[in-house]
């Protein structure tokens, strides 16, 4: 695997008109915990959604795990795990139900489905209700699962897509420790989210605004080189030079 | 390969046996359908409705009177004496039809060329055609065996009736008793399997798009392939386990012949599946939600049952409708179905409808494939 997990250059992506990505490039490095931070529409989901192989980029180059996301998404998707968005089991299936269909999907060796699934469910704190529909558990169990399966194949790199939105902050503390946790292990951790605080938590972030990077690096580097106390802080005054400078 | 698509097939019917909307999906339509059509919808003409109007009053037209009452086709329920009566009583539908006897009526038989005008009321032209042609029936044996009466007579013998000059009886076959039923009950199968397949597999598909698990399948390594094998052959099982559900009641419930193969009735499902399967297919790639999908399904279904043939002859369409029906693959599967149950018809016969459904199924399927990708856009 080369040195970069994620490599983009000048990406493009066009819905009509619509700039939605607007020449975005960076770099994320193996084992890094890299954060995509944006208000809502400024373009994150698009970006993730192309490392994934899901939508084509309209300009510009992005490589994952070495292989461009254009032409070779097959074998992207066979070294990332992804959890998008909106959360995205079967609610009507049971815990242990979802986990046995996304190991037979990803095409998890089967001497080892069982002590993946065991492994799963342990992380998601669900091992005495595995046999619960999905659609009874409450967020923070949700988006662990979720988690836990994107993962059951066992990807070098992860795209989480807002991962913690919607769950509360004791829910939210607990799986930011399984981000790192993941981390520590070699893995790669893309993420996006609007919680300022959570930026503190990456290695380096990418600060999105409208479609363009208004900012990166690791947090502390940011706060120093601006001289502010805090990243909500950068991030307002980042937007606002980009204000004064397209209007 | 084929693990994977055994995952996503046991994964589909566990979502559609265990979901109760979805449950009823598959076992009411049918059920309501062969209620409907086997019960309630009857076209047969029993004991119908009519007035009377004698203007003879002879002895001969009484006892036509009584053919038409024995006959168990026919209710006399008035016997108006004015022509404002018998206006009346076709005008407000108390009555379906109206015989009207001339004067010199029994004259006219005597002479061999008696006639009755019968006055039927055409607001339902299926019935109103068959009332008539009882009425003529019953007319036409009354007038023959009078003038057999008449040549008895001349001649002092008794004259076989094959002598006699006109026999204009018609025979019906393979549904002798015109019972409606016989007619509409195979063909629900063909309804059924349409509606239930390609709803479902629109559904099925457009589901995973609306909450967004489509997108969790696409990043992982399944192929485009065996997620449309998964997503679909489990609703091929669905049909066929609806063919023979109707195949079953009809036999047992309402006793409708069954004279040809069974053998070749699965082969042609399986046929009619490839077409629906990839129309389903194709109304999922097309909608967002699942409420486009059921709109589309709609949409296609009621034209199709239209013109399949199901309840109106496609002989009496007008001729580009006519060429129109055979773009329609149900149309083939409801002459396959009606061959094989009514009139036992084979494989030498049926095999044109079953290669028209391959390669209808062939194309939809294709194309609705070529539809299929595994990318957002
Ligand atoms: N398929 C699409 N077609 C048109 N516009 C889109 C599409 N997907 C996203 N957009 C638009 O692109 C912008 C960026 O969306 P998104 O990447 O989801 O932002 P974020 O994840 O940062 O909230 C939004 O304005 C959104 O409306
Ligand atoms: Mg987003």
């Amino acid at each position: 695997m080369p040195e970069n997990a994620v490599e983009v250059r000048g990406l493009v992506k066009r819905f009509g008109d619509f700039h939605a990505v607007d020449d975005v490039s960076f770099e994320v490095s193996r084992g890094e915990i890299f954060g995509f931070l944006g208000p809502n529409g400024a373009g994150k989901s698009t970006t993730i959604r192309i490392l994934c192989g899901l939508l084509s980029p309209t300009a510009g180059e992005a490589r994952v795990g070495g292989y461009d996301v254009a032409t070779e998404a097959e074998q992207v998707k066979e070294n990332i795990g992804y959890m998008s968005q909106k959360f995205s089991l079967y609610d009507d299936l049971a815990v242990e139900e979802n986990i046995d269909f996304f190991s037979g999907v990803y095409g998890v060796r089967r001497e080892i489905r069982e002590t993946r699934k065991e492994y799963v469910l342990k992380m998601a704190g669900l091992e005495n209700r595995r046999g619960d529909m999905t659609r009874l558990l409450a967020g923070g169990w949700k988006q662990r699962l979720a988690l836990g399966c994107a993962i059951l194949h066992e990807p070098p790199i992860l795209f989480l897509d807002e991962p913690t939105s919607g769950v509360d902050p004791i829910a939210r503390r607990t799986f930011w420790d399984l981000i790192y946790q993941l981390a520590e292990a070699g893995n790669t951790v893309f993420v996006s989210t609007h919680y300022m605080d959570e930026a503190e938590y990456c290695h380096r972030i990418a600060l999105m605004y409208r479609g363009r990077i208004v900012a990166l690096g690791a947090p502390a580097e940011l706060k120093r080189s601006l001289n502010l106390p805090s990243m909500e802080d950068v991030f307002i005054s980042r937007i606002e030079e980009e204000e004064r400078r397209t209007a | 390969m084929r693990s994977r698509i055994r995952e996503i097939v046991v994964k589909e019917l566990r979502q559609a046996l265990r979901e109760p909307r979805m449950r009823a999906l598959l076992f009411f339509p049918p059920v309501l359908q062969l209620v409907i059509f086997g019960f309630a919808v009857n076209l047969d003409v029993n004991n119908a409705r009519i007035a009377w109007f004698d203007g003879d009053r002879t002895p001969a037209s009484r006892e036509l009177r009584e053919r038409f009452e024995g006959s168990g086709y026919f209710t006399v329920l008035a016997m108006p004496r004015r022509d404002r009566e018998v206006r009346d009583l076709l005008d407000h539908g108390d009555v379906q039809a109206v015989v009207q006897i001339l004067p010199g009526f029994a004259r006219d038989v005597d002479r061999g060329r008696a006639s009755v005008q019968v006055l039927v009321d055409g607001t339902n032209s299926n019935t109103a055609s068959l009332i008539a042609s009882y009425a003529n029936q019953i007319v036409t044996s009354f007038s023959q065996r009078a003038t057999q009466a008449r040549l008895d007579r001349k001649l002092g013998t008794s004259v076989p009736t094959n002598i006699l000059p006109v026999n204009t009886a018609s025979r019906v076959w393979f549904n002798p008793e015109l019972r409606s039923r016989t007619y509409f009950v195979p063909g629900v199968i063909v309804n059924i399997v349409m509606l239930v397949t390609v709803m479902l597999t629109a559904m099925a598909i457009v589901r995973e798009k609306e909450i967004g698990t489509m997108e969790q399948l696409m990043v992982t390594p399944i192929r485009p392939v065996e997620l449309i094998i998964g997503k679909t052959v489990p609703f091929a099982g669905i049909g066929v386990v609806n063919m023979i559900m109707i195949t079953l009641a009809a036999l047992l419930v309402f006793q409708i012949p069954f004279r040809g193969s069974a053998l070749l009735l699965l082969a042609s499902t399986l046929l009619f599946l490839l077409t629906t399967l990839g129309l389903g297919l194709f109304i999922s790639t097309v909608s967002h939600t699942q409420q486009q999908a059921m709109m589309s399904t709609f949409f296609l279904f009621l034209p199709a049952l239209m013109l399949s043939g199901f309840a109106f002859p496609i002989q009496n369409m007008p001729a580009p409708v006519q060429w129109l029906t055979y773009l329609i693959p149900a149309r083939y599967f409801m002459e396959i179905v009606r061959g094989i149950f009514l009139k036992g018809t084979g494989f030498a016969v049926l095999w044109p409808a079953m290669l028209a459904l391959a390669v209808l199924g062939t194309v939809i399927l294709s194309l609705s494939v070529m539809r299929f990708h595994k990318r957002l856009d």
